[in-house]
């Protein structure tokens, strides 16, 4: 009788089992789709262009996914953290571009972005995540506008006497002529090793998708999810709270870096503006994760590559692109929240079709 | 020494006195009940015993500890656990996962070996499984593992509520009305599981309860709360025939 109950319960692991290999057979689809449109030339060059940058965007919403929906915190600065692994890891390539080769540089570059990112995640969620309600979101949107526009005055070159920093101007770094500016202001970060391929993109979002679904199924997700559902209740079985709400901001952090490393590797010339880094930004990658279902991270994969590469694919409609972006956006949010249709998917949806036929065999 | 000792224990919210003077005294292994009229008093109590309120006067002492004003986390390492008057499950996950979240602090593996998947992961997993079921089939829920615990009925939600406050393994256990909103076949079933669980798992249990034949049926001592005041407190035939307590509760 135990052992029958055991085996039932290890077919309920694998359910989550079951949603890891769907998500990640859409990143693999998505990936052989656009591959093969690639290689038969019916990719326009602005369309290629967005492959690295969907993946970016993506992994940033798969981590804002797992603060929204597993932590149950209200993020708007994630374009912020994306921000830090963007910056911290050109400039690391930038600063040795000469000194170190290609691929451990990039690998060094990855992990010392994500870290970063990790650490800012972290250290704003210190005094933050004490805080109940609407906290959170006010002072990640205030972080993501205050690292926006320190870099756009933040000024660093390296010269023969080491790393110089001024937030005035380039003349105030004091540099000596043999010296270069890493960091120029407004400008950003110009010839950053465009290292970021398609498929290096798409490596990194599977693993990210795995990290966070084994970290959702562990016994630290399942204390965090607990933490979510009924704070008190989570107290009263003896859960550290502050610890694992930190954990979990700080790694949903570290994710966004993730694709800010990414994003900075496949631009010459990075820079922080509201489009790309600020708060518009933010709240896109939340509508991603929204309209792709909160707690759904396949979800907020596929949300963010329609809603990324429609504007580009609609073009030939010229005038009639915004109207029909503005559709699917209203499509996308019913698919995912009218309850008709969420009981029309339970009943008709892959899922229950997949049940169906297991119930038959 | 008693197991919980509380000594003039007292809270203000502004200017109401929603508890005044309170004490009680609870020995190892004992049923006590703690009764009184809606409003008395006997949620916030408990409030203050697992240090979700913090108390303005007193003390309160677990086998000699003092754990006044601790941490609610802390209060629950030491041995007390309790359930809600609204129930308070996570609604979101399993019933299996309920009781495994109320194993955590007896069973453990770190974040990056849940991450990373390692042999630990599977072998900590499998153990909480085997344990989380096994508290679960005292109550007959473990057929109910993978239904999420929203869905669970309205008295299966109460007896869950139970068994995870069982999980931390507790010394003191403390319940708020487990009987309310059940109907009387469910009443007595409940009761009888709590005769078996003090034994099962030689657990002290504080209860609230509004139901006189649950409170007369099971609990050795009983004190009466009214108005913030403890009106009546002994063994429970004496506290069931004091005047003073037929007037102010069981009168009405
Ligand atoms: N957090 C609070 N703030 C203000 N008043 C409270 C609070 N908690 C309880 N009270 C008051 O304390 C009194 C006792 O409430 P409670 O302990 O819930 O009674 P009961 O005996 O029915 O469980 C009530 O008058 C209630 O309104
Ligand atoms: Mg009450």
């Amino acid at each position: 009788m135990k052992m029958e109950k055991l085996k039932k319960l290890t077919t309920g692991s694998n359910k989550s089992t079951t949603k890891l290999i769907a998500t990640i057979a859409v990143i693999v689809i998505l990936y052989a789709v656009m591959t093969i449109l690639d290689a038969t030339g019916s990719l326009t060059s602005l369309m290629k262009g967005l492959l690295v940058p969907v993946c970016a965007y993506s992994l940033v919403a798969v981590g804002l996914n797992l603060c929204v929906g597993y932590l149950g915190e209200l993020s708007l600065g994630h374009a912020g953290f994306m921000c830090v692994g963007a910056f911290i890891s050109a400039f690391f390539s930038k600063a040795f571009r000469g000194t170190i080769p290609d691929v451990p540089r990039f690998i060094i570059a990855l992990v010392i972005g994500t870290f970063f990112a990790g650490l800012f995640g972290f250290l704003i969620a210190i005094p933050v995540l004490r805080l109940r309600g609407d906290y959170l979101a006010i002072v990640t949107l205030a972080f993501g506008e205050i690292i926006k526009n320190v870099i756009n005055v933040l000024y660093v070159g390296i010269d023969g006497k080491g790393v110089h920093f001024s937030l005035k101007d380039m003349m105030a770094l004091g540099m000596e002529p043999d010296g270069t500016v890493i960091v120029n202001g407004a400008q950003g970060i110009t010839g950053t090793p465009r290292q970021s391929t398609f498929t290096i993109a798409v490596l990194l979002l599977i693993v990210a998708v795995i990290v966070t679904h084994n970290f959702v199924n562990s016994r630290t997700g399942r204390a965090v999810k607990a933490i979510r559902d009924n704070q008190i209740a989570a107290e009263t079985v003896g859960l550290p709270i502050t610890k694992y709400k930190l954990i979990a901001f700080t790694l949903s952090a570290a994710i966004a870096g993730v694709g800010g490393v990414l994003y900075a590797h496949n631009i010459s010339s990075l820079t922080a503006t509201t489009n790309t880094f600020g708060y518009n930004m933010s709240i896109m990658i939340l509508v991603y994760v929204v309209l792709g279902g909160i707690g759904n991270f396949s979800g907020s994969i596929i949300a963010a590559t329609l809603l990324i590469l429609l504007p580009e694919m609609l073009r030939g409609l010229a005038n009639y692109r915004m109207l029909i972006y503005s559709i699917v956006l209203i499509a996308l949010m019913l698919f995912n929240w009218a309850p008709s249709i969420l009981k029309w998917r339970e009943e008709h949806g892959l899922k229950a079709i997949i049940k169906k036929k297991k119930e038959v065999q | 020494m008693s197991l919980l000792e509380v000594t003039n224990l007292g809270i203000s919210f502004g200017g109401l006195r929603a508890v005044d003077e309170f004490n009680i005294s609870i020995e190892e292994g004992e049923l006590y009940g703690l009764i009184g009229p809606n409003g008395a008093g006997k949620t916030t109590v408990f409030n203050m015993l697992t240090g979700i309120y913090k108390p303005t006067d007193g003390k309160i002492f677990l086998d000699g500890t003092d754990i006044t004003g601790k941490k609610t986390a802390e209060i629950n390492k030491a041995g007390v656990a309790r359930t809600f008057q609204n129930i308070r499950l996570f609604g979101d996950q399993s019933v299996l996962d309920n009781v495994k979240i109320g194993l955590h602090n007896s069973f453990k593996y770190g974040t990056a070996t849940g991450i990373f998947r390692l042999p630990k992961f599977f072998n900590t997993e499998k153990k909480m499984d085997e344990k989380a079921l096994e508290i679960l089939s005292v109550f007959g829920l473990d057929k109910f593992a993978d239904v999420l615990a929203s869905n669970l009925p309205y008295g299966k939600q109460r007896q869950l509520e139970i068994a995870r406050a069982l999980a931390t393994n507790p010394k003191l256990l403390l319940l708020d009305e487990p009987a309310a909103g059940m109907n009387p076949n469910e009443t007595k079933d409940l009761m009888n599981t709590i005769a078996l669980i003090r034994k099962e798992f030689g657990v002290t249990i504080l209860l609230i309860e509004h139901d006189m034949k649950l409170v007369s049926g099971i609990c050795e001592k009983l004190t009466v709360l009214n108005f913030g005041r403890v009106l009546s407190q002994g063994q429970t035939s004496t506290v069931l025939n004091d005047p003073e307590v037929i007037k102010a509760y069981l009168g009405e």
